[in-house]
């Protein structure tokens, strides 16, 4: 039985519009175990993007009990959120979210920066996590001489440099062509297979299909959580 | 922590070479400014002040305007003036004005001045030729005198007026020595005049009251206990009429001409540090701009675990790193600035540390203020609106 890291229960999010209450997200019930490969499919607009932003600590929900990793998230201020996100979770974005400014190298470090690493260990951890997505060669380029498969790698590689307990991809293929988008769900599948946890957000139902477990979300509840072996 | 903090601002900043630089340019003009304008007042300040120590810091000037049954101060008098303590000598001065014959040219309402020997050991430069008035001029009551230079134009044109018989007021003197005549901004009043002992003044002009006296002091430190104590023996001099004299103490011109310019500077500083609050609206306004465009950048570091500390003070840094930088290269142009003005103007290049200190502290001290408003609005960005914004 493996431990179980992510459990919520009766999560509620609900925006304020104007004089409207608008209900985000509706008693959600979920629990992911340790090593899972999980999918979270859902057209845009049914709260898969709040469900995320809350697995992700970005945002808080309004009512329910989250527990992450055994720290329990609800009524922790901005400080705290910000230090379990730099722990627990690595963040893969649709549009890879890298700083131009910096390298590959300079990009993946960035995490262990805010973790307070000295700068020896990070540089080798860095490297040593660029190397294993594939990209020992590019450390020194820029994002904008990368191409975007490289550009999500190296996002893959900074997601994955803290060791953090939950990898959360946001859309992971959505900017990027047929192929590529393979060879980024082929690294997924290796990254699962060596034990890492990953939930994936997408609305599209052939990417959602590689991980191993699929939960389904429509207008702010999960409708249907179906396991593949 | 700290070192990537400055490493991040420093590389954003050389990103925006050009911006930063038209940022900080509020900030080079008035710490430039600030420190032109002091150093400019101080040097001339020095060089005024030193002016007017050569005058004598160590002299404190009587005038007398009398009163009714006394018109001056009597010889007696100034002997028991000599006679205070830390005295080193006095000076009388007895003025009249009559003419002045030689060769059958005459020249009218010449100004007699009758002085000691003294005037004449305290003001090195006052002789040009010949020599000064001594004390056996003044116990003799000898009928020499000294003569300005207009005087040896316009009367001793072709002939050297050394040991030359002058009539003055009907009396025959022998001329023993020149004045020394205006030189550039050295203006002499001696040009017109003509100076006799004043033993021989008192005799021959018909007075026996001497209208003022300057006072030497063996060091001007002692200057407020001597000025009292003339004030007693001059108040019994006068029959305790105190609107019988003025008493001048050079080294109180002194200090109003320092209180003057210390107050003329602060007010330049004032006016100079009204670009300084320019520039930093100016460093506060790109800081807002940089915020606005590095919104994705500001969500992405939260949500890789920047705390909003981290994110305050990486902008901040920015900032104070903005307004030091610009604060040094306005150190730089003022001192050159004020080198240059000093050298034209021919006064004294004086930088205190002070200055430097003032101007350096004044634009860290903008970078915080006019930064943190920035700096705070990044810090509480939320991460979800800012990865949103691309």
């Amino acid at each position: 039985m493996s431990r179980q890291i992510l459990n919520m229960q009766n999560i509620v999010k609900t925006y304020l519009m104007g004089e409207e209450i608008q209900t985000v997200l509706q008693d959600v019930e979920l629990s992911i175990d340790q090593g899972e490969f999980v999918s979270i499919l859902g057209p845009s607009g049914s709260g898969k993007s709040t469900l995320m932003n809350i697995i992700g600590c970005l945002d808080v929900p309004t009512s329910g009990k989250y527990i992450l990793s055994g720290h329990e998230v609800e009524g922790l201020d901005e400080e705290e959120l910000a230090y379990i996100r730099n722990k627990e979770i690595g963040f893969i974005f649709q549009q890879f979210q890298l700083l131009p400014r910096l390298s590959a190298l300079d990009n993946v470090e960035l995490p262990l920066i805010y973790a307070g690493l000295p700068e020896k260990e990070r540089k080798i951890r860095a490297a040593n996590m660029l190397t294993r997505v594939g990209l020992s060669d590019k450390m020194k380029n820029r994002p904008n001489q990368l191409s975007g498969g490289q550009q999500q790698r190296v996002a893959i590689a900074r997601a994955m440099v803290t060791e953090p307990t939950i990898l959360l991809a946001d859309e992971p293929t959505g900017a990027l062509d047929q192929t590529t988008g393979q060879q980024i769900m082929e690294l997924f599948r290796e990254l699962h297979e060596e034990g890492r946890t990953i939930i994936m957000i997408t609305h599209d139902l052939n990417i959602a299909k590689r991980a191993g477990r699929i939960i389904r979300i429509l207008d702010g509840r999960l409708i249907e959580d179906v396991a593949y072996v | 922590m700290f070192k990537e903090s400055i490493k991040m601002s420093w590389q954003n900043i050389i990103h925006n070479k050009v911006r930063s630089l038209l940022t900080i340019l509020g900030i080079v003009i008035g710490v430039s400014s600030i420190i032109a304008l002091i150093t400019i007042v101080q040097g001339a300040t020095d060089s005024v002040t030193s002016q007017v120590a050569s005058i004598g810091a160590d002299k404190i000037t009587i005038q007398t305007r009398g009163t009714p049954l006394k018109q001056g101060l009597l010889n007696s008098d100034i002997n028991k003036i000599a006679e205070v303590e830390n005295v080193l000598g006095v000076s009388p001065t007895i003025t009249g004005k009559t003419a002045v014959v030689h060769n059958k040219i005459v020249k009218e309402d010449v100004a007699v001045q009758g002085k000691n020997e003294v005037y004449f050991l305290k003001s090195d430069d006052l002789i040009q030729t010949g020599r000064g008035i001594n004390i056996l001029d003044i116990k003799n009551k000898n009928k020499v005198c000294l003569i300005g230079q207009n005087i040896v134009e316009e009367l001793f044109w072709s002939e050297n007026p050394l040991e030359k018989d002058l009539m003055i007021g009907g009396v025959t003197y022998t001329v023993i020595g020149t004045l020394q005549g205006s030189k550039g901004f050295a203006i002499s009043l001696n040009d017109d005049s003509v100076i006799i002992p004043y033993t021989t003044a008192m005799s021959f002009l018909g007075t026996k009251y001497i209208s003022s006296v300057d006072v030497y002091m063996s060091n001007s430190e002692y200057s407020d206990t001597i000025t009292t104590d003339i004030q007693s023996v001059l108040s019994e001099a006068f029959n305790y009429n105190e609107e019988g004299y003025s008493i001048t103490n050079m080294q109180d011109i002194l200090d109003t001409i320092s209180q003057m310019t210390h107050t003329l500077s602060l007010m330049l500083a004032g006016i100079a540090s009204i670009s300084l609050v320019v520039g930093g609206i100016g460093i506060m306004n790109m800081m807002l701009v940089s915020v606005t465009e590095r919104t994705a950048e500001i969500g992405l570091r939260k949500a890789l675990g920047a705390k909003p500390r981290r994110i305050q003070q990486q902008f901040l840094i920015e900032a104070i790193f903005l307004s030091c930088f610009g604060g040094v290269i306005g150190l730089l142009l003022g001192i050159v600035i004020a080198f240059l003005v000093c050298m034209m103007i021919e006064t004294a290049f004086i930088l205190s540390m002070a200055t430097v200190a003032l101007a350096l502290g004044f634009s860290a001290s903008i970078g915080i203020v006019f930064g943190l408003a920035p700096a705070r609005k990044a810090s509480k960005l939320s991460p979800i609106d800012a990865l949103r914004s691309i």
